[in-house]
């Protein structure tokens, strides 16, 4: 079926580098394929790496290049930033170097774009409505990605404030923003020649981004990120169709295909919509009328003994984690404790809500760089029926994820959201550095349950005093 | 015209073969998910590369090398990070770090 594909759209003399990309775009789709399976996935990786060299190396011998300083200079330059961000970035900061490489990503398609624009005006080519109609989407969709995944990125940094950002008739005015970039597409198509409205779409979009994610808050930015990988497949992708070319067509439908899958996936599993992550500036006032409402109910308080103790006993443990586990860096006291229950003959499972971390699959990226085993490893819908089966659910610094209020409470803001049934287990012990609720702001009769045990403190010490009383008794 | 039909035939039919491997990923590698199209979205290098290297005066040339620099970061870092992830990702404890932990607690005391 590539074949086919890529065979379409040529029609130049270039059949070379036409062939070189329909080889990429055919390594790019196979090793999206073996990324399916976590044994075959490295195996994905260097299918498209080889991919990409073959696009990249067919590229030098395009006959439009007359020069190769200045290319080996980017090339360079990128090579020395790229590295270093793919090699020592922690895990930790996976989202904040997502959303960085989105926004280079966007910038990268943008200027291609402007220059596209440039060159025409400049050498007097005159610009085809169709090149033009292509090139007004990917700069406008490239700079709304530039600026947004920036934006992005500061809040997650915590560089920029996380909370929303609002003002009165903030969205109709980003609608009007929005409605006015459409229209300056549409004019641009009927007279190229205008250059400065062509400057000001550019401008428009990079102010868009900011306006855009301004409003959504940090809690949301998984969605947000995802988005924005989408939007810049579909700034590539447009770009392929101004130069038809391609394999930037597949490669982009490929990238905002991901992005949107993944988003979809990432509101369902948040129990909000896109129209809510998108405009709802949620977590600022709802939240925060909730937050005093506090009913109060006592929890039962246990020490690290205690929890020792029923752990001891436990034949079959799930252990929750949420991000608060992260935050203290508990994963390796996390897995040190499983391995221990592990060897004295337990069953220990974790349960990974998809919006565990700061990202999809986030929490499975940091277990396993804990050597934490991918078969131990449950997805939600894998392992909420064996809740009540299960003698001791240990949750780990999550409150909203494991919170019975999604599913028993209909005023909740989170009533409708898919939870881990952690409630269902036989004990309960939740590791929690304080009472302060969740970033929702919702309380969680979870903890007040008479069959849970709070144990309060920092989780990776704690986790760690629960093992140490665990061998020693 | 031809172009735009021709374009969205490829789009449309390269959408679809990515809609379906990419829902088969698996939950557990939606991370290194993002970061492998990140990488491959670098593929915006090719266009920036006839930017960089054509002749279309100084502006398009600054353009073009810095979208090349930024296009480089993304396949080079993407890769790299991507393949990170992934070789973290096993079946059984590795050898040499299970043998602490396992070793000596099961039927120490019962």
């Amino acid at each position: 079926m590539t074949a086919v594909l890529a065979a379409s759209g040529g029609g130049g003399s270039d059949v070379s580098l036409h062939l070189a990309y329909l080889i990429s775009s055919l390594l790019f789709i196979l090793g999206l394929r073996a990324l399916g399976h976590p044994d075959t996935a490295r195996r994905g990786t260097t299918m498209a790496a080889v991919g990409m060299l073959i696009a990249v190396a067919g590229t030098l011998f395009h006959h439009e290049i007359v020069s190769y300083g200045w290319i080996a200079v980017g090339l360079v330059i990128g090579a020395a930033i790229g590295y270093p961000m793919g090699r020592w970035i922690p895990m930790t900061k996976m989202p904040e170097r997502i959303a960085l490489s989105h926004s280079f990503g966007g910038l990268a398609v943008a200027l291609v774009g402007i220059a596209e624009y440039y060159r025409h005006q400049v050498l007097g080519g005159a610009i085809t409505r169709f090149a033009m109609g292509a090139i007004g989407f990917e700069v406008i969709l490239g700079a709304i990605t530039f600026t947004g995944s920036l934006v992005a990125f500061g809040k997650l940094q915590g560089i920029l404030p996380g909370k929303p950002q609002t003002f009165r008739g903030q969205n109709v005015c980003n609608f009007v923003l929005m409605g006015t970039a459409a229209a300056m597409v549409v004019a641009l198509v009927a007279r190229p020649d205008l250059t400065a409205l062509f400057y000001s779409l550019v401008s428009l979009g990079f102010l868009l981004g900011v306006s855009l994610v301004v409003p959504i808050g940090g809690a949301d930015m998984p969605v947000v990120i995802c988005l924005l990988n989408s939007y810049a497949g579909l700034a590539a992708s447009a770009s392929g169709f101004a130069l038809d070319n391609n394999v930037l067509i597949i490669c982009g439908a490929l990238d905002g295909g991901s992005g949107f899958l993944l988003a979809i996936v990432m509101s369902k599993a948040m129990n909000r919509s896109f129209r809510n992550v998108l405009f709802g500036a949620f977590g600022s006032d709802a939240a925060a009328a909730k937050g005093g409402s506090s009913s109060g109910a006592p929890v039962r308080e246990g020490s690290v003994e205690e929890a020792a103790e029923l752990l001891k006993f436990a034949g079959s443990v799930i252990i929750v984690p949420g991000y608060g586990l992260a935050v203290s860096q508990a994963q390796h006291a996390a897995r040190e404790l499983a391995d221990l229950l592990i060897g004295r003959g337990a069953s220990v499972k974790y349960a990974i809500h998809p919006v565990a971390g700061r990202m999809p699959g986030h929490m499975n990226v940091l277990l396993a760089e804990a050597n934490v085993p991918y078969d131990q490893l449950f997805e939600l819908e894998a392992i909420n029926d064996e809740f009540p089966r299960t003698d001791v659910a240990i949750v780990v610094g999550a409150n909203d994820v494991v919170n019975p209020a999604a599913k028993n409470t209909p005023q909740s803001p989170i009533y409708g959201m898919p939870i881990l049934n952690a409630d269902q287990s036989k004990a309960v012990i939740v590791l929690k550095r304080s009472m302060n609720p969740g970033f929702a702001g919702i309380e969680n009769e979870l903890f007040t349950l008479p069959q849970t045990m709070m144990v309060f403190g920092d989780a990776k010490k704690t986790l760690a005093s629960i093992a140490a009383a665990v061998k020693e008794g | 015209m031809e172009k735009l039909i021709f374009g969205l035939y490829v789009f449309m039919l390269a959408a679809f073969a990515g809609y379906q491997v990419i829902a088969k990923v698996p939950a557990l590698l939606h991370t290194p998910l993002m970061a492998f199209t990140n990488a491959i979205s670098g593929i915006s290098l090719v266009a920036s590369l006839v930017i960089a290297g054509g002749d279309y005066g100084p502006v398009a040339k600054v353009f073009g090398v810095v979208a090349v620099a930024a296009a480089t970061i993304n396949v080079v870092g993407g890769f790299i990070i991507t393949d990170r992830m992934l070789k973290m990702f096993h079946k059984k404890p590795r050898a040499a770090k299970s043998g602490e932990s396992t070793g000596g607690a099961p039927g120490v005391k019962p």
